[in-house]
């Protein structure tokens, strides 16, 4: 079962739900169950500084782009008039490769008549892998300065195991990245908080995630801080709160250095547990419906 | 033409109520929402749309049923798995158009996806340049870069010489777009160590692309040692360190009236919000 906590607004509480819930189920059933960390959020991947990881492995993410031999090329254009992202340009006797821009589609070196470009991999990032307290781990680092955040997205959900429960972090927003770390998901977790912002941000998420076909249900974070705006979309457009976080300057403190809520207040476990229950439910519901 | 973007890595840390009250500040700026997946904007500036563009972006493979003979040549060579028994995954498929290109039996074609729209719009602090990315549609970045596009422009006709940017938060694309070519950052934290992290890493972004930044500490009283943390680590890189915001509900609760921090209160944090723009429209002035 994958379940993914994506928010649409940043910094409304992603990274404390999946890391709770993660440490949750573990203890779950004596930790028959294998759980699973996944941190999607390649951009500013901060799991890990709640959960402090022992990495065992580490693999660089790198997309192919094209290398020109110019003793063989004849500057015909084919490249540069495939090349849609405007990653190779030729003018008279000169060709330029531009790697930032490319996306590795291979259009330039399969349709090159002369066979002139070969594939080389830039390096854009890197996946760690390893585990933590009982749970297996992984992250992607996007290196700073690259834009193409979804292929790191894509190899640290290769990582996933096929087996157990994977919980995956998203990044802000709901633009590629977020589709890229979601899709797939049997379950996406909306962290949201009582604000115009939270509420703006929350009813774009859901459109993302009905768009993909993904169910979800929301965990209200800080309640009490602002309105009571997305309670009342939630009760209007059906959507389950499953989880209500209050405004607590002892948990905001305690995040602030780096501790876990379920490690700081133990007693928040019982909570995490019943959240995937719901979650549980509503995902099997959705399977046997869809089986009918 | 000074341009002043602000970012943060972290999202939450407080970027769209620093910028809002900035345009109230500023009298007389134009303005940009550059989280065009997430724009916010909007909600405390009350904009008067004054003109709608359609924003189309990239393409989507679409496979003719009737033309196809199945022979698997685009599933095969599609390096991002994007076709399956023979149908476009719309959400997978990244429109470089190689299918179209190799399909023996020309049955793909590539349509132009309508991937947003863009307004200009009228506040009472200036005009303001915003958009709306389409639901699960690519090509952020490029709808970043159109909005800037245009500030320049509107802020060229109407004789207006700043503009403001409110940035998304991350580091990749959208960010990219929003930095490049600006004349200042202005690097929005909070004394996490989540927020201590990704500041580190969207510091890196400004310096990779040569953008002088001065960073805000918001909530700094939450944990005043990281606080402290943070200013030892910005002066080691050449940031400076120009504001620190307490915590403060006077946040929420200019944002639930639809205002800006500094017109909907005159306590603390907006004296300190007014200190803020005026180092950095200082900075602007002498850059």
């Amino acid at each position: 079962m994958i379940i993914s906590v994506a928010s649409g607004k940043g910094g409304t509480g992603k990274t404390l739900v999946a890391t709770s819930l993660a440490l949750s189920l573990k203890d779950r059933d004596k930790g028959r169950e294998k759980v699973q960390l996944l941190d999607c959020d390649v951009e500013e991947p901060n799991d890990h500084i709640f959960l402090k990881p022992v990495i065992t492995r580490r693999e660089a993410v790198s997309i192919p782009v094209p290398r020109v031999n110019e003793e063989t090329c004849t500057y015909c254009g084919k490249c540069a008039e495939v090349c849609v992202y405007h990653a190779i340009a030729v003018f008279s006797e000169n060709i330029l490769v531009f790697p930032h821009l490319c996306h590795g589609c291979s259009a330039c070196s399969y349709l090159c008549p002369e066979k002139a470009i070969t594939e080389e991999m830039r390096e854009i990032g890197v996946v760690e892998s390893g585990h933590a307290d009982g749970i297996a781990f992984a992250h992607g680092k996007l290196n700073v300065g690259e834009p193409m955040a979804t292929p790191v997205i894509r190899m640290v959900k290769a990582q996933a195991s096929h087996e157990g429960i994977v919980v995956i972090d998203v990044s802000p927003g709901t633009s590629c990245p977020v589709v890229e770390s979601i899709k797939d998901s049997d379950f996406c977790l909306l962290v949201t908080e009582p604000t115009p912002f939270g509420l703006s941000d929350l009813s774009l998420a859901v459109e993302t995630a009905r768009e993909l076909n993904i169910p979800c249900g929301i965990v209200l974070n800080r309640a009490g801080i602002g309105d009571s705006g997305v309670e009342e979309f939630c009760h209007k457009d059906n959507l389950p709160i499953l989880l209500t976080i209050p405004l607590d300057m002892e948990i905001a403190r305690n995040y602030s250095r780096g501790v876990t809520l379920v490690q700081c207040m133990p007693q928040w476990k019982e909570s995490f547990l019943r959240l995937f229950e719901c979650i549980q439910e509503i995902a099997d519901e959705r399977s046997h419906s869809l089986k009918r | 033409m000074k341009e002043v973007t602000v970012l943060s890595g972290k999202g939450g840390t407080g970027k769209t109520s620093i910028v809002g009250s900035f345009a109230a500040l500023a009298k007389g700026a134009v303005l940009v929402d550059c989280d065009v997946d997430a724009a916010d904007l909007h909600l405390i500036l009350e904009p008067a749309i004054q003109q709608t563009h359609e924003f189309w972006s990239g393409r989507t493979a679409v496979v003719d049923e009737d033309r196809c003979t199945q022979c698997g040549l685009c599933q095969e060579l599609c390096r991002f798995k994007a076709i399956k028994d023979f149908k476009v995954d719309r959400v997978s498929c990244e429109g470089c158009g190689f299918c179209s290109h190799i399909c023996p039996d020309e049955a793909i074609t590539m349509k132009e996806n309508l991937a947003g729209h863009w307004f200009i719009s009228d506040t009472r602090y200036g005009p303001l340049i915003h958009a709306k990315l389409g639901i699960a549609q690519e090509n952020s970045g490029k709808l970043v870069a159109t909005v800037r596009q245009q500030a320049r422009a509107v802020a060229e006709k109407q004789k207006l010489n700043c503009i403001i940017s409110d940035g998304p938060p991350g580091i990749g694309c959208p960010v990219i777009s929003s930095l490049s070519g600006a004349s200042l950052a202005l690097l929005v934290t909070e004394p996490t160590l989540t927020g201590i992290h990704d500041l580190e890493r969207v510091l890196g972004v400004c310096h990779h692309f040569n953008v002088p930044a001065v960073v805000s500490i918001n909530k700094y009283d939450i944990n005043q040692e990281n606080a402290q943390q943070i200013e030892a680590y910005c002066h080691t890189q050449g940031a400076h360190v120009v504001a620190k915001i307490p915590f403060d509900n006077v946040f929420t609760e200019a944002m639930v009236h639809g205002l800006p921090v500094v017109k909907y209160s005159d306590g603390t944090v907006s004296q300190q919000i007014s200190r803020l723009w005026q180092a950095v429209s200082e900075l602007l002035d002498n850059n």
